[in-house]
């Protein structure tokens, strides 16, 4: 008896130590914003954009995006209120506010979408492998060979933007704007930013970019509504816009403010941390069996063969 | 309560091919040709998943009404083992049986679902502990292999002493009798730290299952979303432990002419009528807090999926309150029955029904071709349940014949 309960608390002991040694990642308890410190951006302006779907074209040609479907001058498809998918990581659709202008014609609003890329993404949060991840330069990147496959990304993000590719049988891939990753990280600009002709889409250092853009709201009141829309929403974007409409009329999403793995990754820190929690809970029912049904750690055949006894009890 | 020991666990030894086990062949097979028009043409040719719904009837019913389900399993080794109450030893195997098919077919679920089954073991590799899904996979992992070895003893208990290989294979007799000896002699002094790693690793599973919803608080419904819903997952598979007990054990009495284990099944649930208080108190409570009772009654589908979900777990709650309706072994499958129910409708809530995504163009109902997976994988897992309990000592309940011989 003795010997087997030293054996026992010795086996408890050696796991204790095994499993808070094994894991030092998860020594923070309390979740801190997660941005890189100084990342790229870009403002797009919608009273600029005319809707020529010159990005579109751009996007498609840089990243070497399969034809599309309708050709990338047919405006018609405007108004289709259009997904980024596998074939476009890009798409612009008009929006109508119902404002007038002097001759009594709806003001057209063009909104292109693209991944917001997220300062603190839901989608690398919950990326079972960390095949998406957000890079110092402020883009949110898609590794297939870490992919699985499980698309925990397209249940997380806020702003339902990457795609898959359901009809390929066995090596489908997420799909999603990359911020010109390759691009932005050798000193160029985003394929769209460099083909707008109307400049809607500034490109820039993201702090530098808020400040310039936060003047000239200021200074042209009557051009702008005072928001810039991805300066705070989940917990800030590096995609932002501005606009004359308020952006509920526009099919933007009213978003809180805070990071969307917020919640997630405090529960799964607070109790992963030195994976604390499931060795107390081991050691209390060791405890408890050790306690109650000793037979069991220590098998002795003895005792095993009384345990009819125990079936007369009625537990209710 | 009966005063003779309960009998040992035996193989039925019954005739396996009957019309019931053609039909489940049947339906597996049809599923078969799914599963490979699957590999063929993709995720788009056999379902309606798309952009905006992601996860559909496979993750809401094979994956995590598997997973709560098969929380039988942990549960009643929590009791026999852990609690000493011999009394249930009767239920633990068969308890053990379907959460090792369970848990075996959440991973052939997952594998179908995912777009590249062949990365499936990646996450092994590639460490994310940010997330949920990560938390949830590898315990997963590593709780089917606790399943097996927990599985272990009743194989040996089976072929020890009895090793008879076909033809060539015979001298491999030898060998395979004194690896099935020293399994035995380890096993039984090393069980006890698997029983224990079992119940932590289904505990911390059951409430990360729970956590996966949460990254996407604009998107589930706040009848659902909460903080709490890791909790909530964990105490109702708890609670859904001893009714899935009592389900499939009342189901293979029937189907196989056993002693109905009644003495076991009633006092087994007279614990269910307090973890499944905890869980109904915590989901009420929760809604209190929170306010949501504001959109119970707005009619829309959520509202009135959630009423079901609640009222399946609310009025068979009162069913084991009373004495007299848990001591029939009808109206006892029948309450335990809508617990089961109950709590595989929780899940497709959360998963499916309380999922709302911006920018949907349309809304998510599963395919034919999903559903005929899902009932091929459930299938399955009744077949090779019925094909061990045929030649594995798993059942213990006597058969009729035998008590109508000599009545106790």
């Amino acid at each position: 008896m003795n010997i087997s309960r030293r054996r026992f608390l010795g086996v408890a002991g050696a796991m204790i130590t095994a499993s808070a040694a094994g894991n030092p990642k998860h020594a923070f308890a309390t979740r801190k914003p997660k941005a890189p410190p100084n990342p790229y951006g870009c403002v797009v302006d919608l009273t600029a954009c005319v809707g020529c779907r010159t990005c579109e074209q751009a996007c498609n040609r840089v990243n070497h995006l399969p034809p599309p479907k309708e050709r990338l001058d047919d405006r018609t498809v405007l108004d289709q209120k259009r997904r980024p998918s596998t074939g476009a990581f890009t798409v612009i659709n008009r929006y109508y506010s119902g404002r007038h202008d002097q001759q009594n014609q709806l003001v057209p609003t063009y909104v292109k979408v693209q991944c917001m890329h997220c300062q603190d993404p839901a989608c690398a949060s919950a990326c079972i492998t960390g095949a998406l991840h957000k890079q110092e330069n402020g883009a949110v990147t898609y590794d297939k060979s870490k992919c699985v496959g499980c698309r925990y990304c397209l249940v997380a993000c806020p702003f339902q933007i990457p795609a898959y590719e359901y009809f390929d049988p066995l090596s489908p891939r997420v799909r999603k704007c990359t911020f010109c990753y390759d691009r932005i990280s050798q000193d160029g600009r985003p394929g769209c930013a460099a083909a707008c002709p109307m400049e809607a889409i500034t490109f820039g250092n993201r702090k530098m970019l808020l400040e310039v853009t936060r003047r000239k709201i200021a200074a042209n009141p009557m051009r702008y509504i005072n928001k810039i829309y991805g300066e705070f929403e989940v917990g800030g974007t590096s995609w932002m816009y501005i606009s004359k409409e308020p952006f509920e009329k526009l099919g933007f999403l009213t978003l809180p403010h805070y990071p969307m793995p917020h919640l997630t990754e405090t529960i799964q820190h607070t109790i992963f941390s030195y994976m604390w929690a499931p060795i107390t809970l081991f050691t209390i029912l060791a405890g408890v069996m050790w306690k109650i049904n000793p037979e069991q750690i220590n098998h002795d055949p003895e005792l095993h063969a009384q345990q009819p006894q125990h079936a007369q009890e009625e537990y209710v | 309560m009966s005063s003779h020991p309960h009998p040992k666990p035996a193989p039925l030894g019954i005739r396996f091919w009957t019309p019931g086990a053609l039909v489940l062949f049947a339906v597996m097979l049809m599923g078969f040709c799914f599963i490979i028009a699957r590999y063929l043409g993709g995720l788009a040719v056999v379902s309606n998943l798309d952009n905006q719904h992601p996860w559909g009837l496979w993750i809401g019913i094979d994956v995590a009404t598997g997973v709560a389900l098969a929380a039988g399993g942990f549960t009643t080794a929590a009791i026999a083992h852990i609690f000493g109450r011999h009394q249930y030893e009767a239920v633990t195997r068969p308890a053990l049986l379907t959460a090792t098919l369970g848990y075996t077919f959440v991973a052939i679920g997952l594998a179908i679902d995912v777009g590249r089954s062949w990365a499936l073991p990646k996450p092994i590799m590639f460490w994310q502990g940010n997330s949920v899904l990560f938390e949830v996979a590898m315990c997963v992992v590593v709780y089917t292999h606790v399943l097996y070895i927990e599985f272990m003893p009743i194989v040996v208990e089976r072929f020890r002493g009895r090793v008879n290989l076909p033809g060539p294979f015979a001298i491999l007799n030898d060998r395979v009798e004194r690896l099935l000896e020293l399994a035995d002699s380890i096993l039984d002094k090393v069980m006890w730290v698997f029983i224990i790693a079992g119940v932590v690793l289904s505990c911390m599973h059951q409430s990360g299952l729970g956590s996966l919803m949460l990254i996407a608080p604009t998107k589930l419904h706040p009848l659902w979303y909460t903080p709490i819903l890791p909790l909530l997952f964990l105490t109702s598979a708890i609670a859904a432990g001893y009714p899935m007990v009592v389900f499939e054990t009342t189901v293979a009495t029937a189907s196989f002419k056993r002693a109905d284990e009644m003495e076991v099944l009633a006092p087994l649930t007279g614990v269910t009528k307090y973890l499944l208080g905890i869980y109904i108190a915590l989901k009420i409570g929760d809604m209190m807090v929170r306010g949501t009772y504001v959109y119970l009654f707005d009619g829309s589908i959520e509202s009135r999926s959630f009423i079901v979900e609640m009222l399946a777990m609310i009025v068979p709650w009162f069913m084991l309150m009373s004495q007299r309706l848990r001591s029939k072994r009808h109206t006892l499958f029948v309450a335990c029955t809508t617990i089961v129910l109950g709590i595989a409708l929780n899940r497709c809530n959360v998963f499916l029904i309380g999922f709302n995504p911006p920018y949907a163009a349309k809304s998510y109902f599963p395919s034919i071709s999903e559903m005929a997976i899902t009932a091929c994988l459930l299938c399955s897992i009744t077949f090779l349940y019925r094909l061990a309990v045929t030649y594995l000592p798993v059942l213990s309940a006597p058969s009729l014949e035998s008590l109508e011989k000599e009545p106790s």
